[in-house]
């Protein structure tokens, strides 16, 4: 115990000189600021694990973050357009919309309020029969010969979106799951014979950056 | 929940699934428990953005639903797993360790799996042998059987479970839910349900041919009829994962403070115990060491008599892995995991303290661990420092709060002349304490890496933009004299730039995994102990 022995009751259990300081030192002064933000460290941090295990773990670590961004539970609020309404919005591919879903999840286990409508990429089989969501005033004589044409139309949109596909897929990460076809079929949103490529109204002229030079701009 | 800990759970969410769902996961944190209506009202977001982050977080598991506190007629009631989004961190390691015992294929079914929270064992098996059949070469294609037998081996093992139904009164299959919700008092676990490391019987249609057009061949399999296993969906089972990473630890620890046949010995005793001991048990079950020496591998080649030796030398080991319970069968003993686990998560305290503040002031902190209570006199004789520096490093421990002064009156007004004071270490609040501040270096690394990339955000993106290039470059066949002219559009300092960037970023994210696994030792600690009372 280092307590003094002394009787009376001034005595401290501890001795002044294990405080640090006699009498008459002047106390260590006090501060003033709260400690700094990057307080000096007083020895250099131990480096890092090296090896195989490690390395690996690394390549996983940033691949599963480069792919996360491009599943469908990667969640982006739709861009408000505040621009003038333009009659094109109807015919131009949507980006997300905020009121559709991008996957299917399995609604029996989730609680009913949280049901959304679901973003269906349209299947584009050769042959099958083309789902058409036809006003019924179209006459019923003309629908055979307009699905003729339709299935026409999608074959060429077929090659010409397929082309695009194969340079997305170099571009692409090798460990990317395979995305869905997920191009709208434009021309068949409501009854127009131009097909939606060919249209461009304007819009990015000057405001991309000049990396697709595939067009000559006017 | 810590503000750290919010932090970093925004941070996670934000990483991996976008600014929407951290808005709503934070707030979700933050709040406890909210309705539909009212998350909505309180984050100011569209309502379908707050339903598709809801549906998101449900998916993979991180949210959980239940009536609420108005009953079954009120509004559900959701609220968000903290521990959940924390597993994030470590999915590299869990594929990892999956890759380890099962392969390739092992590695992708758990990484599917982990990256779509719930799938069906068809959808997997079908995704999995798409992914490896492209990475194969050409005309060889994978078998559907192959993937099956590993996803069988996952879930004996019981490192894949099936998701628990929704608890609906009465009814088995996941039907709708339109039968209200029981009120939310306790999550249904995994484990409760009796099918749960079942396997369905699903017929998937032979092989997979490989074929050039890769999208070709979805549009074959796009119109097949259900494989008999809808509604099933498995989970990984995070648990199992952990006890593994548990196992591994102790294995390693017991390899470095004795020798390599030792850790071999708790290894098969582990092994031995891996499916009789329940998952929050003191220790394993006792084992014989008859029953050790027949279950040893021959490859590490320990006699009896030097297998008895040996497990004394364990027993006696002041870290007390393994135990001796009894006399029968040559020997019955156990390996003490909590108390494995409090040595361990104690050598991590030790190490931080030497690591920021010299060896001398871990000498005092490891002195306070063992002796309890110590006065500051005795505490300067039992370190053998002199007391001047001895004062300073316990001044500055007890700054950073890893010390704590215990006053003892000896009379009822507490007089300072009459006090003593009593420097102490608990080692479970310390652990706590460490803890909070791990979960704030690993806030701090993921910020300074989203800062980085945000500076050089241009440079990257040219980068990307010339590697893309270059690719259909070389895919169309171009010469070589255009491939030096497009990679020389990079120029030479940013091209040291670049690689700089690179570096810091592997050197962050590689941080941020070593520190998980600092994270993962004092949590299984801290849950240990809690386990216990």
């Amino acid at each position: 115990m280092a307590g003094s022995r002394g009787r009376g009751r001034s005595q401290f259990s501890f001795s002044v000189d294990a405080l640090g300081f006699g009498r008459g030192d002047s106390l260590p002064s006090s501060a003033h600021t709260p400690s700094p933000l990057y307080p000096p460290m007083q020895f250099r941090p131990v480096p890092l694990h090296t090896g195989e295990e490690v390395d690996y773990m690394l390549a996983l670590k940033q691949e599963l973050r480069a792919s996360s961004k491009n599943l469908p539970f990667h969640i982006q609020a739709a861009r408000t357009k505040t621009d003038v309404a333009r009659y094109s919005d109807k015919y131009q591919n949507g980006e997300t919309k905020n009121n559709c879903i991008e996957w299917s999840p399995d609604w029996s286990r989730m609680p009913k309020e949280l049901c959304i409508k679901v973003r269906k990429p349209r299947k584009t089989v050769i042959g099958a029969k083309p789902q058409l969501t036809r006003k019924p005033k179209v006459a019923a004589g003309k629908e055979e010969a307009l699905q003729k044409l339709e299935t026409l139309e999608k074959r060429e949109e077929e090659q010409h979106s397929e082309e695009e596909e194969d340079e997305e897929k170099k571009k692409q990460n090798e460990e990317e799951p395979d995305a869905d076809e997920d191009y709208d079929e434009e021309e068949l949103e409501d009854e127009t014979d131009y097909i939606m490529s060919y249209f461009d109204n304007g819009e990015d002229f000057g405001a991309d950056s000049e990396d697709n030079m595939d067009e000559a701009v006017y | 929940m810590t503000a750290q800990e919010v932090r970093l759970c925004g941070l996670l969410l934000q990483e991996h699934f976008g600014n929407v769902v951290e808005k709503v996961g934070t707030h979700l944190i933050r709040s406890g428990v909210l309705n539909l209506r009212a998350l909505a009202h309180e984050t100011k977001l569209p309502l379908d953005l707050v339903k598709k982050s809801l549906c998101v977080l449900v998916q993979h598991g991180m949210c959980t639903f239940g009536a609420g506190r108005r009953g079954p007629a009120g509004p559900v009631e959701y609220r968000i797993n903290c521990e959940h989004v924390f597993h994030m961190l470590r999915y590299p390691r869990y594929i990892y360790t999956a890759k380890s015992l099962y392969g390739d294929t092992g590695e992708l079914i758990v990484e599917e799996i982990l990256q779509r929270g719930q799938m069906t064992m068809s959808s997997t098996v079908k995704t999995v042998a798409d992914r490896l059949t492209h990475n194969m070469p050409e005309g060889q294609s994978m078998d559907y059987s192959e993937v099956v037998s590993v996803f069988s081996q996952l879930v004996e093992t019981h490192f894949l479970q099936r998701c628990p139904p929704l608890a609906s009164a009465g009814s088995s299959s996941s039907g709708a839910v339109d039968t209200p919700l029981p009120v939310a008092t306790q999550p249904t676990e995994p484990e409760n349900h009796p099918d749960c490391y079942k396997l369905p019987y699903i017929n998937l249609t032979g092989q997979l041919l490989q074929s050039k057009h890769s999208s070709h061949t979805k549009k074959l399999f796009s119109g097949q009829p259900l494989c008999g296993d809808d509604g099933i969906y498995w989970q990984v089972n995070f648990q199992r994962f952990h006890l593994h990473f548990r196992d591994q630890a102790i294995i390693s620890a017991v390899s470095c403070k004795l020798d390599q046949s030792s850790s071999e010995i708790v290894r098969t005793m582990l092994r031995m115990s891996e499916v009789t001991t329940p998952a929050h048990a003191a220790f394993t079950q006792a084992l014989s060491a008859n029953e050790i020496f027949r279950a040893l591998l021959s490859s590490y080649n320990i006699a009896r008599p030097i297998l008895d030796q040996y497990l004394s030398l364990l027993v006696d080991d002041p870290m007390e892995f393994v135990g001796k319970t009894g006399d029968s069968g040559g020997g019955m003993y156990v390996v003490n995991l909590h108390r494995a686990l409090a040595n361990l998560a104690r050598a991590t305290l030790e190490s931080v303290v030497q690591e920021r503040f010299g060896s001398r002031s871990a000498r005092i902190f490891r002195l306070l661990l063992r002796k309890r209570h110590l006065e500051q006199k005795q505490v300067e004789d039992f370190a053998m420092i002199p007391a001047k520096e001895a004062k300073d490093m316990l001044y500055k421990l007890l700054s950073e709060n890893l010390v704590q002064l215990q006053e003892i009156p000896k009379t009822p007004d507490y007089a300072p002349s009459r006090t003593f004071y009593l420097y102490t270490v608990n080692q479970l609040p310390t652990a706590r304490l460490l803890l909070q501040n791990c979960y704030k270096t690993v806030g701090n690394l993921i910020e300074r890496r989203l800062y980085e990339t945000k500076e050089n955000k241009r440079l990257l993106e040219k980068s990307q933009r010339i590697e893309a290039i270059l690719a259909s470059l070389q895919a169309t066949g171009a010469e070589a004299a255009q491939l030096t002219e497009v990679e020389e559009m990079i120029t030479v300092p940013e091209r040291q730039q670049l690689e700089s960037l690179r570096h810091h970023i592997n050197k962050l994210d590689s941080s941020e995994n070593q520190v998980d696994e600092t994270i993962f030792l004092l949590k299984s600690y801290i849950n240990s102990t809690q386990a216990s009372h």
